[in-house]
């Protein structure tokens, strides 16, 4: 046996918070993740302040400043009827990240039931739920998305749905095994000898050991979410204009690509910043509150 | 008592930033002889042998002090040099002989692997990992199985076959008995007696466990946190021991004229 | 292992055919009448009936599923409605293209990614490390169809470094024409041994290879250094070390054996990911693959070319994991013996 040189500093409250500075510290990710996706949320909320010209994420066009280069005036430039493409860039930040939350709500909302039946009742219904979740699962997220998102009238509200029904699968393995692993606990035993209704056992049990996963999973899931949104936006199956949609403006922008190259860079640029940064607080999340799980990549 | 020592410690101090775990005074192991290092768990034996293979850095710890092999300095050592001496001149077995073996290759191979390691051909590497199955009375068949297919008294053993192989001087055995049951307990011991008798192997038997340190050892010295309280030939230190440490020790081991 | 790959087989079987269902289903809720695209635009409705009963398409709707899946199994993947030729070669024409990409991507990927990823391990902590970790995270952070676009911009038009667009030069076509056996213009060149045109095909290839490549390089890069750092602190590690084995070979070789199995795992979750991400591309690099099949099917509302290429890329998909399942059970034994 070799001796670790583990020294646990005292619990009390001020060696705690020290404690909580000193990790965050050996926690690069963690912090510069969460001071991303703060300034990004921050971002979000006070858009119409911040933007220069508010009324271009919306439907305002200026006929007379089409396709400006970035100036001082406009500092991403203007785009194909006008509009301040800094402005829309920043009220975007209300689009992707609300899509993704919503979806990962729903996916949570299914999977997390499905998950709990079939790894704590086991048997056929295990069987069942886990034929089901791998079919679909045999599709690349992107790919059932499309379709999905092809058969329903192009907007938001389809995309969320199309990517929705795609991503639930991933949460049903994820608290499967959860839910079997303590199923087979030997307190969970206990428990059913002493009569305790499974239910109850779910919740008290269960579910708690469960959050942590959960939670580390959608971190690292939103910015998967948003890649996909903003890709199903760009195929022009998502929003619609006049919407400040990333994935959108580059589709627009692709047209006017070659001379006018900032209509298409910004835009982009933000999704690639945004997804960063949750990717970020994911990892930093998953080290800080469980770093010797493997999850799903 | 000390004669021509083949393995010195001189000085020895260990140290997790500024926390000294180890400082050994003077410890040596002599030719053919088997020293056992005694104490409870945490008393800085594990660390002890870390230090000798120069791997304490590993873990994160310092080292400072003496460690002589034959009289030469290995404190002082690049790792390029230290490498050619583990395994070759100075083996280590640990505990858990399960976890000991990577899982995924077969035993076999990680015995011929470490031969060419240090410099055997591919057809010798074979036929010494052969003969060393032999030595430690397993089928050479066995070499072919995944360490999951063997029993913890086979897995040490192949571990002692891999220090019989490559021709080591001293055997650093850190609580090679711990994780098995007595029968097969008894044999890795019988074992490790042989090649003392056979190819004149130095043996340092770490344990908690004084009773099998009693059975095996010709001298004994005591650990705890780090220091070594006693030692001695092992007759007359677990017979009469001089530090109330050891005698506590000594009252622990359940015999079968105690009451229970 | 017999036993294990035949199970294994048996599973993907059953998989298919579930996708197959799902696919069939999501399809038939696409808006527009098959039976009037097939006869054409002005087509009488006399016409349109004669279309809709030669496609079947007044059949109940559990037997037309019933009869796809059976014609599926045998091969027949129904007709375009679009190219009226049959799905299956529409596919197979296209279906080289894309996976060329595809194949050359994770090659990249793998050639990159998994030498980062044991060398973030290795320098743990320090700046190597932390470099290597952004960079993966970067990778797969990054909207694929964004950099293609940047880098035709950056490497193409500004740089003229790499062609923008296209297999190969087509003008090469007439003073080195390609014979075609494969289907993918890499391996054609070679086998004619068309030198310029090999040239032409690589130079066309690295630019969309590199944009596919970001993703799985990103991951890949990530998985072996998680499981390498998993690894590293288990006892026969230290049992190696005291061996004699060096840092080097203890990374590369023996942690990494440990750590093939999750990264080929992840290896097959990426191959169907990648898949869909060159048809994002392919509009943009001009490559006529299944992605470009696909946009003009689903222009066109075409269902059972739509069927058939979410099908293909679903069982492409199955296969890719199933093959991996069999290496994985081949290199770690402990899947085997289970």
């Amino acid at each position: 046996m070799i001796e670790s040189p583990a020294v646990r500093p005292p619990r009390t409250g001020v060696a705690r918070g020290r404690e909580l500075r000193a990790s965050l510290g050996a926690n690069p990710l963690l912090t510069v993740g969460g001071a991303l996706v703060l300034l990004i949320v921050l971002v979000a909320i006070f858009a119409p302040l911040i933007a220069p010209f508010p009324g271009d994420a919306g439907t305002a066009t200026n006929p007379f400043a089409v396709l400006k280069a970035p100036s001082a005036a406009h500092w991403f430039g203007t785009d194909q009827v006008g509009r301040d493409i800094a402005s829309r860039v920043l009220f975007g930040a209300r689009v992707s990240p609300v899509i993704a939350i919503i979806v990962l709500v729903i996916a949570c909302l299914i999977g997390v039931p499905l998950g709990l039946a079939a790894g704590f009742l086991g048997g056929w219904v295990d069987e069942v739920i886990m034929r089901v979740t791998d079919v679909f699962l045999a599709f690349p997220p992107l790919l059932l998305a499309l379709a999905l998102a092809d058969v329903l009238p192009a907007s938001l509200t389809s995309v969320t749905i199309a990517i929705a029904a795609v991503w639930w699968p991933w949460y049903v393995r994820l608290i499967r095994g959860q839910a079997a692993s303590v199923a087979g606990r030997p307190y969970v035993e206990a428990c059913r000898a002493l009569g305790i209704s499974r239910g109850r056992i779910i919740f008290r049990h269960v579910l708690p050991n469960s959050v942590t996963p959960v939670l580390v999973q959608v971190s690292l899931d939103v910015g998967g979410v948003i890649l996909t949104a903003s890709a199903l936006s760009f195929l022009g199956l998502g929003a619609q204009d006049p919407v400040p949609d990333w994935g959108l403006m580059v589709a627009q922008g692709e047209g006017y690509f070659t001379p006018d190259w900032w209509l298409v860079t910004f835009p982009g640029l933000a999704i690639l910043l945004t997804a960063f940064a949750f990717n970020l607080l994911g990892d930093g999340l998953r080290d800080r509150l469980d770093p010797r799980r493997s999850f799903l990549p | 008592m000390t004669g021509t020592g083949r393995l010195g410690i001189s000085g020895l101090q260990i140290s997790f930033g500024s926390r000294q775990v180890v400082s050994i005074e003077e410890l040596r192991l002599g030719h053919a002889e088997i020293l056992g290092l005694a104490g409870e768990s945490g008393s800085g034996k594990s660390m002890t042998t870390l230090a000798i293979l120069g791997l304490a850095h590993t873990v994160g710890a310092s080292v400072s002090g003496s460690i002589t092999l034959d009289g030469q300095e290995l404190a002082a050592l690049p790792q390029e040099r230290l490498r050619e001496i583990r395994g070759r001149r100075i083996a280590a077995i640990f505990q858990s002989s399960a976890t000991a073996f990577n899982p995924v290759y077969r035993v076999g191979t990680v015995v011929t692997k470490a031969l060419r390691l240090h410099g055997a051909s591919k057809s010798d590497a074979a036929d010494q990992a052969a003969e060393a199955m032999r030595q430690v009375l397993l089928s050479p068949d066995l070499m072919r199985r995944y360490p999951s297919q063997l029993s913890g008294g086979q897995l040490q053993r192949v571990a002692i076959a891999l220090a019989v192989a490559l021709r080591a001087e001293i055997l650093l055995a850190d609580e090679p008995t711990s994780a098995l049951d007595v029968t097969v307990q008894a044999e890795v011991l019988d074992l490790l007696r042989d090649l003392r008798e056979s190819v004149g192997m130095s043996i340092l038997f770490i344990s908690h466990d004084l009773a099998v340190v009693a059975e095996l050892c010709d001298r004994v010295a005591v650990m705890r946190h780090g220091l070594i309280v006693e030692q001695g030939p092992a007759s007359r230190v677990l017979a009469a021991p001089a530090h109330p440490y050891t005698a506590e020790l000594l009252e622990s081991v359940p015999t079968l004229a105690s009451p229970l | 292992m017999l036993v294990f790959v035949a199970r294994r087989i048996a599973l993907a079987v059953v998989v298919v055919a579930g996708v197959t269902v799902v696919t069939f289903v999501v399809a038939h809720v696409v808006p527009g009448d098959p039976a009037a695209t097939w006869a054409g635009p002005h087509a009488p409705a006399a016409a349109i009936a004669r279309a809709r009963a030669f496609l079947g398409l007044n059949r109940p709707f559990a037997v037309q599923l019933v009869s796809y899946l059976g014609g599926i199994a045998a091969g027949n993947w129904g007709v375009s409605i679009h190219t009226h030729r049959p799905v299956l070669s529409d596919l197979m024409t296209a279906a080289p293209a894309s996976l060329e990409l595809v194949i050359s991507a994770l090659v990249l990927a793998i050639v990159a990614g998994i030498p980062l990823g044991l060398l973030s391990a290795r320098r743990q902590g320090r700046p190597v490390d932390h470099v290597v970790r952004a960079g993966s995270i970067l990778g797969i952070s990054m909207p694929i169809f964004w950099m293609a676009l940047i880098l035709q911009l950056v490497f193409s038009q500004r740089l003229k470094w790499l062609p923008a667009a296209g297999e190969y030069s087509p003008g090469l076509l007439f003073s080195h024409p390609l014979a075609k056996r494969t289907g993918f213009p890499v391996i054609d060149s070679v086998l004619g041994g068309n030198m310029p045109m090999l040239g032409s095909t690589l130079t066309h290839l690295i630019l969309p290879a590199i944009v596919v490549a970001a993703y799985p390089a990103g991951l890949i890069a990530r998985m072996v250094r998680a499981q390498v750092l998993d690894v590293i602190g288990d006892t026969h590690v230290l049992n190696a070390r005291a061996l004699g084995f060096g840092e080097r070979q203890i990374f590369g070789r023996f942690a990494m054996k440990l750590a093939w199995t999750p990264v080929t795992a992840a290896i097959a979750l990426v191959f169907g990911y990648s898949l869909v991400n060159t048809f994002l591309v392919e509009s943009i690099f001009d490559w006529p693959g299944l992605g470009s099949y696909a946009a003009a099917s689903i222009a066109t509302l075409d269902t059972p070319a739509i069927l058939g290429v979410t099908l293909f890329v679903a069982v492409a998909y199955v296969v890719a994991n199933l093959v991996v399942d069999v290496v994985q059970a081949a290199i770690d034994p402990r899947i085997r013996l289970r």
